[in-house]
């Protein structure tokens, strides 16, 4: 799971959640379980991901797998223009990806596995 | 040769792979004609997210990703585990990033893909059945399964078109002729929601077609 992707899952399905957003990451291993995965960089793209991307939702996903220290704490103005900040975007979306952990509702404590990469959103009949 | 969409490889799924997880058929076959065919205006759209949902093998979307490229971000969803592990497995086979998650239709990321999607592209589970056999536990079961007219999970997610896709987005969707087209294309222009045909086959006893939706501008 890239944090491109941990960036728009939420817990808001579970009944009685109101925001769902963000998730927290944890990782029981964090050397092991998470993996730095070189992605073809595709300023255009990144440029265009960046207006859809909750910025600080992505800067507490990096906090939680302890990788915020090169993670500027906002969008830069004029940010297409500068490729510096748009490789940085790059690398926290598109590269680092969490294999095994958990997403954790922060209104209920509920745990989402994160198994192999992929995210198990599912809940049961009784959670929605 | 750039809009050609190559069949991405699958020989890495087993047949045991295949007892709990969709095997690619003249359907998928069918989604991906048609896709090939859209090529030139997906690109003109410029997307920068692509849904699938129900991806099953990933045969789609892989095929899809691999001819876009890198300027776009892909996701697949599928309430079967099995089949979101096998989709992820296609991706990496065929050397394409696409990100895979387990769920059903959007719920979990419905509230941050609000008119974000571009390109979604959905296989249902399109087969006329009784109810009965909708069985949770049966993942291949749930793969092809429809319930009354076939429309049991298409009809779910229609009511989220208008909140998910983007102004410009693109909607197919795969029905036989037994969904009723034309209610279908009735309940999405009440929704503002224009469909057509763009590709149609027969094979075997189906009667496949792939609809286009777009958005009507006012």
């Amino acid at each position: 799971m890239k944090l491109l992707t941990h960036n728009i899952l939420t817990s808001k399905c579970l009944k009685g959640v109101t925001v769902g957003y963000p998730l927290g990451i944890v990782c029981h291993t964090q050397a092991k379980e998470v993996k730095v995965n070189e992605v073809e960089f595709n300023p255009e793209f990144i440029s265009r991901m960046i207006q859809k991307v909750d910025w600080p939702a992505l800067c507490k996903a990096a906090e939680n797998l302890g990788h915020s220290d090169d993670l500027p704490p906002a969008v830069v103005d004029d940010y297409e223009n500068n490729e510096e900040f748009l490789k940085k975007a790059h690398h926290f979306l598109m590269e680092i990806e969490v294999i095994n952990g958990d997403l954790i509702c922060p209104e209920t404590g509920r745990k989402f596995p994160v198994t192999d990469g992929i995210p198990n959103m599912l809940a049961n009949e009784d959670e929605v | 040769m750039m809009d050609k969409i190559e069949t991405p490889d699958l020989s890495h799924i087993s047949s045991s792979d295949y007892e709990n997880v969709y095997e690619p058929a003249e359907d998928s076959f069918l989604m991906l004609d048609a896709l090939e065919s859209e090529i030139p205006y997906i690109k003109a759209i410029k997307p920068t997210i692509c849904l699938e949902i129900g991806s099953g093998s990933g045969i789609v979307l892989t095929g899809l990703a691999k001819c876009l490229g890198s300027g776009c971000a892909y996701l697949s969803v599928d309430i079967n585990s099995h089949a979101a592990r096998v989709t992820q497995r296609t991706a990496t086979r065929n050397s394409v990033n696409l990100e895979v998650v387990n769920c059903d239709l959007v719920g979990p990321m419905l509230s941050r893909i609000q008119n974000e999607i571009d390109v979604l592209v959905f296989n249902p589970p399109y087969v006329p059945t009784d109810e009965s056999e909708i069985d949770p536990k049966s993942p291949i079961a749930l793969s092809w399964a429809g319930g009354l007219r076939g429309r049991k999970v298409m009809d779910r997610l229609f009511p989220l078109i208008p909140q998910i896709m983007s102004p410009n987005g693109i909607f197919y969707l795969l029905i036989v002729k037994e969904n009723d087209e034309d209610d279908i294309c009735k309940v999405m222009k009440s929704y503002k929601w224009h469909g057509s045909v763009i590709m149609e086959r027969k094979a075997g006893r189906e009667y496949l077609k792939v609809l286009k939706f777009k958005h009507v501008k006012m």
